[in-house]
């Protein structure tokens, strides 16, 4: 038997594009705008959430039948946040430079829409094996989005890329900067990210009609 | 059992706070003494750092010294830490461990501080190096900033808690923290401070006696915070800089 089945296949994918938690169900929005200024803090924002989701889903869907439905919300939100302080701890205890990289993220990630309704919409109702596979393939649908995001407000708001410059200096005025390009200092700026979301909307919704919603 | 019964409900709430609660107490006192000592290592990096002692090598790496090593440099290169009371000062080895945050707390309940500064020695040349605290836009900053006997800077080393990634969070960048170099504090004799200013029209910090530094795009309330943070907390060394003068 292969490891994954056509539907596991498509519970990993779906979420990469067609059902996007970002462009097309609009979740997680918050994180996004926020921390996407840089390319670097894209990357890790994205990995964390890959771990925290993953593992996230994995222990709703073992708890799924003894969660009482009056206050699976809390239950919810209790396991995320042990689960992210745990991470935090062990961090800060064996990789303490990586966990202040990480400290800003923790909050972001507690709160962030997609993990919620990923185990309200998914893990809840599924085994423990097709929720690991949803879990990753949100994550990892959220975390392509925050990473084209990331790519173009970094490169075009400071004119670096992970934090080394690819433009030029805009000091000295060296490279595409000799010629009078300016970095746009707007696309800092979270309402950037929305826009640059929007883009992105507009481009995957263009290309693919049938996720135009009919009104 | 009836899952969903109030009793099972106010059961199952309880068990899980114990089981999560257990975990995380676990955790916390399993490995504090290991986080209590990564604290300590990176107050000592810190100094060290703004002091100009780092591995810094190319012109946007802010490298500390490893920590396998710290604690050796730190002895080596800060000869003197030295806690100020009111009026008394007293020599203390200890003196980096004091909470900053938790002095800064006792002046506004109108009681005296313990404030403390690190003097460092560096190729013939002495630091005199105090800490800071602060606020930014979503959480504390904090940072050490090492000066001369006039309150001329010799470096800075800024960090925060929280601040947004790709905005505020560029206080701990090199271009922010090095445009402090060479910055004064003082204005003829009396305190001014450092202003994290908009559109001074000297990206490059040029001018040193102006008493601003070029603020960073998108960050605002990030370096108001931090200006606040020098003027509140170095105004607080202003007579010991005083008394060091009058000695000669």
């Amino acid at each position: 038997m292969a490891l994954l089945t056509k539907k596991d296949t498509k519970l990993i994918l779906d979420p990469l594009a067609d059902n996007n938690p970002i462009t097309i169900q609009v979740l997680g929005i918050c994180s996004a705008l926020a921390i996407t200024a840089e390319l670097n803090a894209s990357i890790v924002m994205a990995v964390s959430v890959l771990f925290v989701l993953g593992l996230g889903n994995v222990v709703i869907s073992l708890m799924r039948n003894i969660i009482p439905s009056k206050i699976r919300i809390i239950v919810q939100l209790v396991v995320v946040a042990a689960l992210v302080i745990i991470v935090d701890q062990v961090l800060k205890a064996f990789a303490y430079e990586l966990s202040k990289t990480l400290a800003v993220f923790v909050g972001l990630i507690i709160t962030n829409c997609i993990i919620m309704g990923r185990f309200e919409a998914f893990a809840l109702g599924n085994g423990v094996w097709r929720s690991f596979l949803d879990g990753i393939g949100n994550a990892a649908g959220y975390g392509i989005i925050l990473i084209i995001v990331g790519f173009f407000r970094e490169l075009l708001g400071s004119g670096t890329l992970l934090g080394i410059p690819v433009l030029g200096n805009p000091i000295d005025k060296t490279g595409l900067y000799s010629i009078g390009y300016e970095n746009n200092g707007f696309m800092l700026l979270s309402p950037m990210a929305l826009i640059v979301v929007g883009i992105l909307i507009w481009i995957q919704r263009s290309r693919n009609k049938a996720l135009i919603e009919e009104n | 059992m009836n899952k969903e019964s109030n009793i099972y409900t106010v059961l199952f709430a309880g068990a899980m706070v114990i089981v999560v609660g257990s975990i995380l107490a676990y955790l916390a006192s399993a490995l504090s003494a290991k986080i209590k000592e990564n604290e300590r290592f990176e107050k000592q990096q810190n100094i060290l750092y703004a002091m100009g002692v780092n591995q810094n090598e190319d012109e946007g790496s802010v490298d500390f010294v490893p920590t396998d090593r710290v604690e050796q440099e730190f002895s080596s290169f800060i000869t003197e830490q030295l806690v100020i009371e009111g009026d008394k000062i007293t020599q203390n080895d200890q003196a980096y461990l004091i909470n900053i945050k938790k002095e800064l707390d006792l002046i506004k309940d109108g009681k005296t501080p313990k404030l403390p500064v690190f003097i460092g020695e560096k190729d013939g040349e002495t630091f005199y190096i105090v800490p800071m605290y602060g606020k930014g836009l979503w959480d504390a900053i904090w940072g050490f900033m090492a000066l001369d006997k006039n309150m001329t800077v010799q470096g800075v080393y800024f960090d925060h808690k929280a601040e947004t990634p790709g905005l505020g969070a560029n206080i701990k960048q090199r271009y922010f923290m090095d445009d402090f170099k060479g910055e004064t504090i003082l204005n003829g004799s009396q305190y001014a401070g450092i202003k994290v200013a908009k559109g001074n029209n000297d990206p490059v910090n040029n001018i040193k006696d102006d008493n601003e530094v070029d603020a960073l795009a998108g960050a605002t309330i990030t370096g108001n915070g931090v200006s606040e943070m020098i003027s509140k907390t170095v105004r607080l060394y202003k007579d010991y800089f005083e008394s060091l003068r009058n000695k000669g």
